[in-house]
Protein backbone atom coordinates (compact mmCIF):
# COMPACT_ATOMS: atom_id res chain seq x y z
CA UNK A 1 0.00 0.00 0.00
CA UNK A 2 3.36 2.02 0.74
CA UNK A 3 5.67 1.24 -2.23
CA UNK A 4 4.43 4.61 -4.33
CA UNK A 5 4.75 6.72 -1.69
CA UNK A 6 8.03 5.15 -0.65
CA UNK A 7 9.08 5.62 -4.65
CA UNK A 8 7.83 9.67 -4.54
CA UNK A 9 10.01 10.25 -1.21
CA UNK A 10 13.07 8.13 -1.39
CA UNK A 11 15.05 11.17 -2.16
CA UNK A 12 13.41 12.95 1.11
CA UNK A 13 15.41 11.30 3.68
CA UNK A 14 11.84 9.36 4.26
CA UNK A 15 10.80 5.78 5.12
CA UNK A 16 7.72 3.57 5.85
CA UNK A 17 8.25 1.49 8.40
CA UNK A 18 4.92 -1.12 7.93
CA UNK A 19 4.83 -3.55 11.04
CA UNK A 20 2.45 -6.78 10.57
CA UNK A 21 -0.16 -7.17 13.95
CA UNK A 22 0.28 -10.97 13.14
CA UNK A 23 0.60 -13.86 15.25
CA UNK A 24 1.60 -16.11 12.41
CA UNK A 25 4.20 -14.65 10.26
CA UNK A 26 3.29 -16.89 7.75
CA UNK A 27 -0.08 -15.32 7.06
CA UNK A 28 1.54 -11.96 6.84
CA UNK A 29 3.98 -13.32 4.28
CA UNK A 30 2.36 -13.65 0.86
CA UNK A 31 1.12 -9.79 1.51
CA UNK A 32 4.53 -8.11 1.57
CA UNK A 33 6.28 -10.90 -0.92
CA UNK A 34 3.56 -9.38 -3.53
CA UNK A 35 3.97 -6.16 -2.47
CA UNK A 36 7.88 -6.56 -2.50
CA UNK A 37 8.51 -3.67 -0.52
CA UNK A 38 11.41 -1.51 -0.33
CA UNK A 39 11.29 -0.67 2.94
CA UNK A 40 11.07 -2.64 6.37
CA UNK A 41 7.88 -4.57 6.92
CA UNK A 42 8.18 -6.33 10.49
CA UNK A 43 6.38 -8.55 12.14
CA UNK A 44 4.93 -8.06 15.20
CA UNK A 45 3.32 -11.54 17.11
CA UNK A 46 2.96 -9.73 20.16
CA UNK A 47 1.50 -6.45 18.86
CA UNK A 48 4.40 -4.81 20.75
CA UNK A 49 3.83 -1.85 18.96
CA UNK A 50 0.36 -1.11 19.24
CA UNK A 51 1.52 -1.80 23.04
CA UNK A 52 3.76 1.12 22.93
CA UNK A 53 1.59 3.55 20.84
CA UNK A 54 -1.59 2.33 22.38
CA UNK A 55 -3.24 1.36 18.80
CA UNK A 56 -6.38 -0.37 19.13
CA UNK A 57 -6.54 -1.14 15.30
CA UNK A 58 -5.30 -1.51 11.78
CA UNK A 59 -4.28 0.57 9.50
CA UNK A 60 -2.98 3.01 12.42
CA UNK A 61 0.11 4.95 11.85
CA UNK A 62 2.45 7.55 13.57
CA UNK A 63 4.76 10.35 12.35
CA UNK A 64 8.45 10.62 13.68
CA UNK A 65 10.96 13.15 12.90
CA UNK A 66 14.11 12.58 12.37
CA UNK A 67 14.82 13.25 15.75
CA UNK A 68 12.90 10.18 16.77
CA UNK A 69 10.41 13.30 18.15
CA UNK A 70 6.01 11.97 17.42
CA UNK A 71 5.07 14.71 15.09
CA UNK A 72 1.30 12.66 14.61
CA UNK A 73 0.48 10.58 17.56
CA UNK A 74 -1.07 7.08 16.95
CA UNK A 75 -4.12 7.22 14.58
CA UNK A 76 -6.26 5.65 11.92
CA UNK A 77 -3.56 6.15 8.49
CA UNK A 78 -6.93 6.99 6.15
CA UNK A 79 -9.43 4.36 6.52
CA UNK A 80 -12.86 4.89 6.35
CA UNK A 81 -15.62 2.64 7.36
CA UNK A 82 -17.27 2.34 3.96
CA UNK A 83 -17.80 -1.72 5.12
CA UNK A 84 -20.15 -0.17 7.75
CA UNK A 85 -22.64 -0.04 5.21
CA UNK A 86 -21.94 -3.30 3.36
CA UNK A 87 -25.78 -4.62 1.75
CA UNK A 88 -25.89 -8.09 2.98
CA UNK A 89 -28.07 -9.36 0.27
CA UNK A 90 -26.17 -7.75 -2.70
CA UNK A 91 -22.69 -8.05 -1.44
CA UNK A 92 -21.94 -4.15 -2.61
CA UNK A 93 -21.54 -0.88 -0.43
CA UNK A 94 -22.62 1.61 -1.78
CA UNK A 95 -20.80 4.21 -4.42
CA UNK A 96 -21.00 7.29 -2.62
CA UNK A 97 -19.48 5.60 0.43
CA UNK A 98 -16.34 3.63 -1.80
CA UNK A 99 -16.11 7.51 -3.12
CA UNK A 100 -15.58 8.68 0.24
CA UNK A 101 -13.03 5.58 1.36
CA UNK A 102 -11.34 6.82 -2.12
CA UNK A 103 -11.20 10.24 -0.75
CA UNK A 104 -10.03 9.50 2.54
CA UNK A 105 -6.87 7.34 1.37
CA UNK A 106 -5.88 9.69 -0.44
CA UNK A 107 -6.40 12.79 1.39
CA UNK A 108 -4.41 11.16 4.12
CA UNK A 109 -1.50 9.47 1.83
CA UNK A 110 -1.07 13.19 -0.12
CA UNK A 111 -1.01 14.69 3.44
CA UNK A 112 1.96 12.18 4.16
CA UNK A 113 3.60 13.18 0.99
CA UNK A 114 3.64 16.94 1.70
CA UNK A 115 5.13 15.76 5.41
CA UNK A 116 7.71 14.02 3.52
CA UNK A 117 8.61 16.99 1.33
CA UNK A 118 8.08 20.03 3.86
CA UNK A 119 8.80 18.38 7.12
CA UNK A 120 7.76 20.56 10.10
CA UNK A 121 6.57 23.15 7.68
CA UNK A 122 3.78 20.99 6.27
CA UNK A 123 0.21 21.91 7.56
CA UNK A 124 -0.21 18.50 8.46
CA UNK A 125 2.46 18.65 10.93
CA UNK A 126 1.17 18.67 14.40
CA UNK A 127 3.58 21.22 16.86
CA UNK A 128 4.36 19.40 19.74
CA UNK A 129 1.01 21.43 21.87
CA UNK A 130 -1.00 19.67 19.29
CA UNK A 131 0.82 16.58 19.31
CA UNK A 132 0.66 15.81 22.89
CA UNK A 133 -3.57 17.31 22.56
CA UNK A 134 -3.75 14.05 20.33
CA UNK A 135 -2.07 11.53 22.30
CA UNK A 136 -4.54 9.25 24.07
CA UNK A 137 -2.54 7.38 27.39
CA UNK A 138 -2.84 4.05 27.84
CA UNK A 139 -5.24 3.02 31.13
CA UNK A 140 -4.29 0.68 33.61
CA UNK A 141 -6.41 -1.97 32.08
CA UNK A 142 -4.86 -1.31 28.88
CA UNK A 143 -1.30 -1.71 29.99
CA UNK A 144 -2.70 -5.02 31.86
CA UNK A 145 -4.25 -6.52 28.82
CA UNK A 146 -1.43 -6.15 26.60
CA UNK A 147 0.85 -8.29 29.58
CA UNK A 148 -2.01 -10.86 29.12
CA UNK A 149 -1.64 -11.05 25.68
CA UNK A 150 1.71 -11.64 24.89
CA UNK A 151 1.77 -13.95 27.77
CA UNK A 152 -0.97 -15.87 26.07
CA UNK A 153 0.96 -15.31 22.59
CA UNK A 154 4.04 -17.03 24.32
CA UNK A 155 1.73 -19.70 25.46
CA UNK A 156 0.23 -20.42 21.91
CA UNK A 157 3.70 -20.66 20.40
CA UNK A 158 4.19 -23.44 23.61
CA UNK A 159 1.34 -25.45 21.84
CA UNK A 160 -0.41 -24.46 25.15
CA UNK A 161 -3.89 -23.46 22.47
CA UNK A 162 -5.94 -23.29 25.67
CA UNK A 163 -4.88 -21.53 28.73
CA UNK A 164 -2.97 -18.99 25.52
CA UNK A 165 -6.42 -18.73 24.26
CA UNK A 166 -8.04 -17.98 27.93
CA UNK A 167 -5.44 -15.55 28.36
CA UNK A 168 -6.07 -13.60 24.92
CA UNK A 169 -9.55 -13.54 25.72
CA UNK A 170 -8.78 -12.34 28.98
CA UNK A 171 -6.61 -9.25 27.47
CA UNK A 172 -9.87 -8.64 25.08
CA UNK A 173 -11.98 -8.77 28.19
CA UNK A 174 -9.52 -6.46 30.11
CA UNK A 175 -9.31 -4.09 26.61
CA UNK A 176 -12.47 -3.96 24.74
CA UNK A 177 -12.19 -1.12 22.87
CA UNK A 178 -9.12 -3.09 21.01
CA UNK A 179 -9.85 -4.18 17.97
CA UNK A 180 -6.45 -5.30 17.36
CA UNK A 181 -6.74 -8.19 20.58
CA UNK A 182 -9.96 -9.06 20.01
CA UNK A 183 -9.50 -9.94 16.07
CA UNK A 184 -6.15 -11.55 16.49
CA UNK A 185 -7.46 -14.02 19.47
CA UNK A 186 -10.48 -14.53 16.85
CA UNK A 187 -8.33 -15.39 13.60
CA UNK A 188 -5.96 -18.07 16.32
CA UNK A 189 -9.03 -19.40 16.79
CA UNK A 190 -9.85 -20.06 13.46
CA UNK A 191 -8.68 -18.68 10.41
CA UNK A 192 -11.66 -16.18 8.94
CA UNK A 193 -13.46 -15.81 12.39
CA UNK A 194 -11.66 -12.31 12.46
CA UNK A 195 -14.24 -10.92 10.21
CA UNK A 196 -17.20 -13.61 11.16
CA UNK A 197 -20.51 -13.10 12.81
CA UNK A 198 -19.09 -12.21 15.76
CA UNK A 199 -17.19 -9.70 14.76
CA UNK A 200 -20.23 -8.24 12.99
CA UNK A 201 -22.32 -8.26 15.90
CA UNK A 202 -19.21 -6.33 17.65
CA UNK A 203 -19.34 -3.59 15.12
CA UNK A 204 -23.35 -3.31 14.74
CA UNK A 205 -22.87 -3.13 18.72
CA UNK A 206 -20.70 0.03 18.20
CA UNK A 207 -24.05 2.06 17.11
CA UNK A 208 -22.88 5.39 16.40
CA UNK A 209 -19.35 5.04 17.82
CA UNK A 210 -16.62 4.81 14.62
CA UNK A 211 -14.98 2.01 13.66
CA UNK A 212 -12.31 4.05 11.97
CA UNK A 213 -12.22 7.34 13.90
CA UNK A 214 -12.17 10.58 11.42
CA UNK A 215 -8.30 11.42 11.43
CA UNK A 216 -7.90 15.39 12.25
CA UNK A 217 -6.48 16.60 9.04
CA UNK A 218 -7.45 19.47 6.88
CA UNK A 219 -9.66 18.08 3.62
CA UNK A 220 -10.53 14.68 5.48
CA UNK A 221 -14.19 13.93 4.33
CA UNK A 222 -16.81 13.38 7.29
CA UNK B 1 12.72 -23.43 34.59
CA UNK B 2 10.85 -20.16 34.62
CA UNK B 3 10.61 -17.80 31.96
CA UNK B 4 10.01 -14.13 31.93
CA UNK B 5 8.84 -12.00 29.39
CA UNK B 6 10.07 -8.52 29.99
CA UNK B 7 10.73 -5.60 27.86
CA UNK B 8 14.23 -6.44 27.52
CA UNK B 9 13.06 -10.01 26.09
CA UNK B 10 12.16 -13.11 27.04
CA UNK B 11 14.85 -14.83 30.18
CA UNK B 12 15.14 -18.39 31.59
CA UNK B 13 15.82 -18.34 35.25
CA UNK B 14 15.46 -20.81 38.50
CA UNK B 15 12.82 -19.19 40.50
CA UNK B 16 10.71 -20.43 42.94
CA UNK B 17 7.02 -19.37 42.02
CA UNK B 18 3.13 -19.46 42.43
CA UNK B 19 3.21 -23.45 42.95
CA UNK B 20 5.91 -23.14 45.70
CA UNK B 21 5.30 -20.13 47.75
CA UNK B 22 1.32 -18.92 46.83
CA UNK B 23 1.58 -15.89 44.56
CA UNK B 24 4.94 -14.70 44.28
CA UNK B 25 8.11 -14.74 42.06
CA UNK B 26 11.35 -15.58 43.66
CA UNK B 27 14.51 -15.34 41.92
CA UNK B 28 18.33 -14.31 42.54
CA UNK B 29 19.08 -11.05 42.84
CA UNK B 30 21.33 -11.75 40.15
CA UNK B 31 18.85 -13.43 37.87
CA UNK B 32 16.23 -10.63 38.62
CA UNK B 33 18.38 -7.78 37.18
CA UNK B 34 19.05 -9.51 34.24
CA UNK B 35 15.76 -10.50 33.06
CA UNK B 36 14.44 -7.01 33.93
CA UNK B 37 16.80 -5.02 34.60
CA UNK B 38 16.06 -3.81 38.10
CA UNK B 39 18.99 -4.72 40.51
CA UNK B 40 18.85 -5.02 44.40
CA UNK B 41 20.90 -2.11 45.56
CA UNK B 42 21.15 -1.20 49.44
CA UNK B 43 18.25 1.60 48.43
CA UNK B 44 16.11 -0.95 47.32
CA UNK B 45 15.46 -2.37 43.96
CA UNK B 46 17.04 0.35 41.02
CA UNK B 47 17.13 0.58 37.80
CA UNK B 48 19.01 3.53 36.37
CA UNK B 49 18.70 6.12 37.99
CA UNK B 50 15.33 4.86 39.37
CA UNK B 51 15.49 3.42 42.92
CA UNK B 52 12.35 1.91 44.70
CA UNK B 53 12.61 1.83 48.12
CA UNK B 54 11.42 -1.49 50.26
CA UNK B 55 9.10 -1.03 52.41
CA UNK B 56 9.79 -0.68 56.14
CA UNK B 57 8.79 -3.50 58.09
CA UNK B 58 7.46 -5.52 54.89
CA UNK B 59 11.19 -6.50 53.89
CA UNK B 60 10.35 -10.06 54.23
CA UNK B 61 7.57 -9.78 51.48
CA UNK B 62 10.31 -8.45 48.77
CA UNK B 63 13.65 -9.86 50.07
CA UNK B 64 15.01 -13.10 50.98
CA UNK B 65 18.73 -14.26 51.32
CA UNK B 66 19.82 -12.23 47.88
CA UNK B 67 16.74 -13.63 46.47
CA UNK B 68 13.87 -10.90 45.59
CA UNK B 69 10.51 -11.06 44.73
CA UNK B 70 9.70 -9.70 41.38
CA UNK B 71 6.01 -10.06 41.68
CA UNK B 72 5.65 -8.33 45.18
CA UNK B 73 8.00 -5.64 43.92
CA UNK B 74 5.93 -5.23 40.09
CA UNK B 75 2.91 -5.19 42.63
CA UNK B 76 4.33 -2.19 44.69
CA UNK B 77 5.56 -0.47 41.58
CA UNK B 78 1.96 -0.16 40.06
CA UNK B 79 3.06 -2.44 37.02
CA UNK B 80 1.11 -5.31 35.31
CA UNK B 81 1.83 -8.37 35.40
CA UNK B 82 0.28 -12.20 34.25
CA UNK B 83 1.30 -15.61 34.49
CA UNK B 84 0.63 -18.98 33.32
CA UNK B 85 -2.00 -21.41 35.75
CA UNK B 86 1.91 -23.17 36.35
CA UNK B 87 3.42 -20.27 37.49
CA UNK B 88 6.04 -20.95 35.00
CA UNK B 89 5.80 -18.49 32.48
CA UNK B 90 5.86 -14.58 33.81
CA UNK B 91 4.89 -11.75 31.63
CA UNK B 92 5.86 -8.24 33.56
CA UNK B 93 4.95 -5.47 31.82
CA UNK B 94 5.53 -1.13 31.93
CA UNK B 95 3.03 0.53 33.46
CA UNK B 96 0.42 2.68 32.53
CA UNK B 97 1.47 5.74 34.24
CA UNK B 98 5.27 5.24 32.66
CA UNK B 99 3.65 4.55 29.05
CA UNK B 100 1.39 7.48 29.24
CA UNK B 101 4.57 9.74 30.29
CA UNK B 102 6.73 8.17 27.76
CA UNK B 103 4.07 9.57 25.33
CA UNK B 104 3.20 12.74 26.17
CA UNK B 105 7.47 13.47 26.00
CA UNK B 106 6.63 12.49 22.61
CA UNK B 107 10.07 10.68 22.32
CA UNK B 108 8.87 7.98 20.33
CA UNK B 109 9.45 4.78 22.21
CA UNK B 110 12.12 2.39 20.59
CA UNK B 111 11.09 -1.01 19.64
CA UNK B 112 13.01 -3.80 17.68
CA UNK B 113 11.03 -6.27 15.49
CA UNK B 114 12.08 -9.21 12.97
CA UNK B 115 11.27 -9.07 9.16
CA UNK B 116 10.14 -11.83 7.10
CA UNK B 117 13.61 -13.23 6.99
CA UNK B 118 14.23 -13.15 11.14
CA UNK B 119 16.68 -9.91 10.55
CA UNK B 120 16.08 -7.69 13.47
CA UNK B 121 14.74 -3.90 12.49
CA UNK B 122 14.64 -1.24 15.53
CA UNK B 123 13.25 2.00 14.82
CA UNK B 124 16.64 3.80 16.31
CA UNK B 125 18.54 2.52 13.17
CA UNK B 126 16.09 4.93 11.21
CA UNK B 127 17.22 7.79 13.26
CA UNK B 128 18.07 10.82 11.11
CA UNK B 129 14.83 10.05 8.61
CA UNK B 130 11.22 11.25 9.01
CA UNK B 131 9.59 7.81 9.27
CA UNK B 132 6.05 6.73 8.55
CA UNK B 133 5.38 3.87 11.27
CA UNK B 134 2.37 2.05 9.76
CA UNK B 135 0.42 -0.82 11.20
CA UNK B 136 -1.58 -3.88 9.12
CA UNK B 137 -2.92 -7.32 9.39
CA UNK B 138 -3.83 -10.00 7.38
CA UNK B 139 -6.68 -11.04 9.68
Amino acid sequence: MWQKLQDDLKDQNFIVIAVAMDSRPDAARPWIEAAAPSYPALIDRDHRVAELYNMVNVPQAVWIDEEGRIVRPAENAGAFEAFRSLNFETMTVPEDKMATAANAKTTYVDAVRDWGMSGTDSVHAFDPGQARDHTAPPSAGMAQAHCHFRLGQYLLRQDRAEEGGEQLAEASRLHPTSWNIWRQAAEVNEMGLAAGPEFWARVNALGDDFYYPPVDMAGMPD
Amino acid sequence: MTTILSDLGEFSVTAQTAAQTGDGLWLSSDEAATATGWALQPEGLCRGDVCVPIPSGRETEFVANDTVNLAAFWDHMDKPAAHSSDGDIWALGEGANERADSLRSLQAPDFTLPDLDGKPHSLSDYRGKKVLLATWASW
